[in-house]
Formats: C-alpha cells, structure tokens, sequence
C-alpha cells in the first residue's frame, strides 16, 4: 500500500478468508495432535500417581482410590470426575498405612499440585512428592530437587499445623526447614498440606476405622507396575 | 551453484549470523532454560522443530498470504507448531516436560522466529528458506548447549547430570541461577566479538599489503 508500485489493496473479504482459513487449518491441526497424544498423557499422569504414592507410603504395596460420599469414606474403582479423591495405602497383609492425599494450591508461578503420605494414627505426614510444579527454575524446584527439604515431610507432625521456618532453625516436630532463595515456593507446599489436612479432617474416619481394602479388577494397582 | 547457494543459507546462521551470538535473538529462552545441558538441548530441539516447519509453510504459502494479515498468519503457523511441540513433549518426554514448563508456550513469542519468517522465509524460495531455519536452528542450539554446558559444569559440577569433579568441588550455584546467565552470555558474547575484531583487524591489514605491494 505504501509503495506505488504494489499491486491494489487486496479486498477486505480476502483478508478474513485468509485469517479464517488459517486458524481453522490451526484448530483442526491442534485438535488433531490434543486427541492423538491424550491416551499417553493419561497413561503417563496414572502411572506417575501410582509411583507417586508408594513413594510418599513407605511400606505400602497396595493402593485404591476412596471419596466421600454420603457421609464416609468408601472405596471406588473410578473416582468421578472432578470427585475429590484420596488413594488408601495397604501392606502385604492388608493392613491399612496411610493416605496418600493429592492437594493443590497457588505457588509462586502456578498451581502446585503435590501428594502427601498422612499416617492418621500418628497424625504425621510420612512423605511428599511435587507431581506438577512450574516454579523458577534453579530456585523455586528445589521444592522437589532438594532432598533435604523433600526428606523433612518424612515425619512432620500435622498438629496444631505445620510450620516453615527460617532454614536450621527447626525445632519443634511440625516444624520444617524452609529452603533458602524459595521461600515462598516452601511456605505455598505446607499452606497447600495445611488446607487440605483441615479440609478432610471432618471427613477421615477416626484413626482405625479405615475402608478396608477392596479387591477389583479396575484397581491394578499391584506394587512393581 | 545452486547447491552452493542453500549450503551458504544453512552454514550463515551456525557461524557469522548465528542467532544468539551475532544478532541477539531469543535471549528469553536463551537466558532462562540453560541451567542445565538437558534442558537447553530440550529447548534448542522444540525451537527447531516449530522454526523449520513454520518456515516451510510460511515460504510455500508466502504468494497466498495477504501482505496486511501476514504477521498474524505468521503467529497463527507458529503457534500451531509449538502447541504440536508441547504435547509431543508432554506425550513423550513428560520429565523434560516439567522441567521447561511455562517455556515451551513461550517459544511462540521467541523474535528469531518471527523474525526469520519476515525477514527470509517470506521472501525466498522454500528450499532456500528452510535451509536457512536448519541453520538459524543449528545455531541457536548450539548457543544454548554452550551456555548450558557451561552453566551445568559450573553450576552445579556435572554436565547431564553425570558429575564431573570429585566431592571437594564447590559448585557455584550463581551459575545456574538467573546471574549465571547473563555471565555467561556476556563472557561469550565478549570472546564472539573479540574474534570479530581481530578478524576485521587482519582482513585490513592484509588489504594493507596487497595495496603497497602492487
């Protein structure tokens, strides 16, 4: 349009064509490629839920899903979307260890989503795991990368409610070394386990009256998987 | 000479116009993600991927595309390819995945991509355009596994996670912090145009002969 020599200004119509035309090629490419990597990245996150918590249960070789429906806690092979979901962990004999307690909230970027291993006779969180985080690289990861911080959810008392303090300064059992340089990202993963701990407290039956351990061909959730 | 011509295109980007070290492109990506070998290689490869196949069809439809809508059309390529680079990497490779994060999306706001697309792709012949991205490609991934290499050994004394010194090494955790990286690049950035000098320095003293020797 500027330089005389161009060829007239293309009509108006065309210009919507062209843009049309192309985010709907762009749409449909997306759609496309969203459908035919969905199976793996399910299979993907099912997996590293599965690991997730016989990492954070130690001991536990069995899982299953439970939610709270109708005023307890009840086993499903299924949970319903959007259900909140708690896994029970089980031992060779069957015996009931822990939860393990998917939680999310806001971190210094994005939503973290963690899961925590809670042993309700002791009322001590047993372990934790960052299943989805995009703190800042080199600082806010070491949320996951630093295995001090990561070993200090090994034992760490839920009562009255966890605590962050200033790194070496722990002294109380519900009390946790905050990293240096991400203490924002430290503080956000024990408000997230803070919340969730006071949100199922009501509905957590009483510490030896826990679901018994449900066999079903949908759980597959034998340890080694 | 046509082989010589697209060999010229691709070889340009690696050495005298590489993206990082000659135009200062994509310092974004550059200074964020190259904390550790792995994920600058991650990175570098997605870049390549969305900047040679968005150069392709940008190059062939590049007669079709309205001039006043090109730039829009440009980011509508572009973002496609990366959202295809995300999902492919979530798929695939879900640990990389976590680590890049918020950068993968952030690909399409890279300016080496945009920019190549309106400055070369959207000009010359396809074959021509996409050797020029293979290059531009090749080199921004060289850029970052230099700079990662060197921020991981530095860093954190390993270089893909495999450590490199014995226990008594103190790693220099500013290297792989934010700081860390503008260092780098600028320690690199100053040897890249050291050598510019000294090269254009030798260049005229060799005219310099010439002409008196003649």
């Amino acid at each position: 349009m500027n330089a005389p020599h161009e060829t007239a200004a293309p009509s108006s119509l065309r210009l919507v064509l062209t843009l049309a035309i192309a985010g709907l090629v762009s749409g449909i490419a997306i759609i496309g490629i969203y459908e035919s990597t969905l199976p793996t990245i399910t299979a993907n996150k099912a997996r590293e839920l599965r690991e997730a918590v016989f990492k954070v249960l130690p001991g536990v070789s069995k899982m299953q899903a439970l939610v709270y429906r109708d005023g307890e806690l009840i086993a499903v092979g299924e949970p319903a979307k959007d259900e909140p979901v708690v896994y029970g962990g089980y031992d060779d004999q069957r015996d009931f260890v822990g939860y393990a307690m998917p939680a999310a909230g806001p971190g210094f970027q994005d939503t973290i989503a963690i899961l925590y291993g809670y042993a309700p006779d002791r009322k001590l969180v047993v372990g934790m795991e960052v299943l989805e985080s995009r703190e800042t690289p080199g600082l806010g990861d070491k949320i996951y990368k630093d295995a001090e911080f990561v070993g200090g959810f090994r034992a760490l008392s839920v009562e009255p409610e966890i605590v962050a303090v200033k790194k070496g300064t722990k002294s109380q059992p519900n009390e946790i070394d905050a990293i240096t340089g991400a203490t924002i990202s430290s503080k956000a993963i024990v408000r997230i386990i803070n919340e969730t701990h006071t949100a199922w407290a009501e509905q957590l039956p009483p510490s030896g009256s826990e679901p018994e351990l449900v066999e079903t061909e949908s759980a597959g959730t034998e340890a080694g998987l | 000479m046509k082989k010589n011509e697209s060999y010229e295109e691709f070889i340009k980007g690696i050495w005298r116009d590489n993206p990082v070290f000659a135009q200062v492109l994509g310092m974004c990506p550059m200074l964020a993600v190259t904390n550790s070998a792995i994920n600058a290689i991650a990175m570098g490869g997605a870049t390549f991927f969305v900047l040679v196949g968005s150069s392709f069809l940008v190059s062939s439809f590049r007669n079709w595309i309205p001039k006043q809508v090109r730039i829009s059309c440009f980011i509508i390529i572009i973002a496609t390819f990366v959202t295809i680079a995300d999902y492919t990497l979530l798929a695939l490779v879900p640990k990389v995945h976590k680590e890049l994060g918020a950068f993968i999306p952030l690909i399409v706001a890279n300016c080496l991509i945009l920019g190549r697309q309106e400055a070369f792709a959207s000009r010359y012949p396809t074959r021509l355009a996409v050797m020029d991205a293979l290059g531009m490609a090749t080199g921004f991934l060289i850029a970052l596994f230099s700079l990662g290499a060197v921020r991981e050994i530095l860093g954190d004394g390993a270089l893909f996670g495999v450590k490199l010194f014995s226990e008594n090494f103190d790693p220099w955790i500013i290297m792989i912090l934010p700081p860390g990286g503008f260092l780098t690049l600028g320690v690199i950035l100053l040897f890249f145009n050291w050598f510019k000098y000294k090269k254009d320095e030798f260049l005229e003293d060799v005219a310099e002969a010439e002409r008196s020797g003649s």
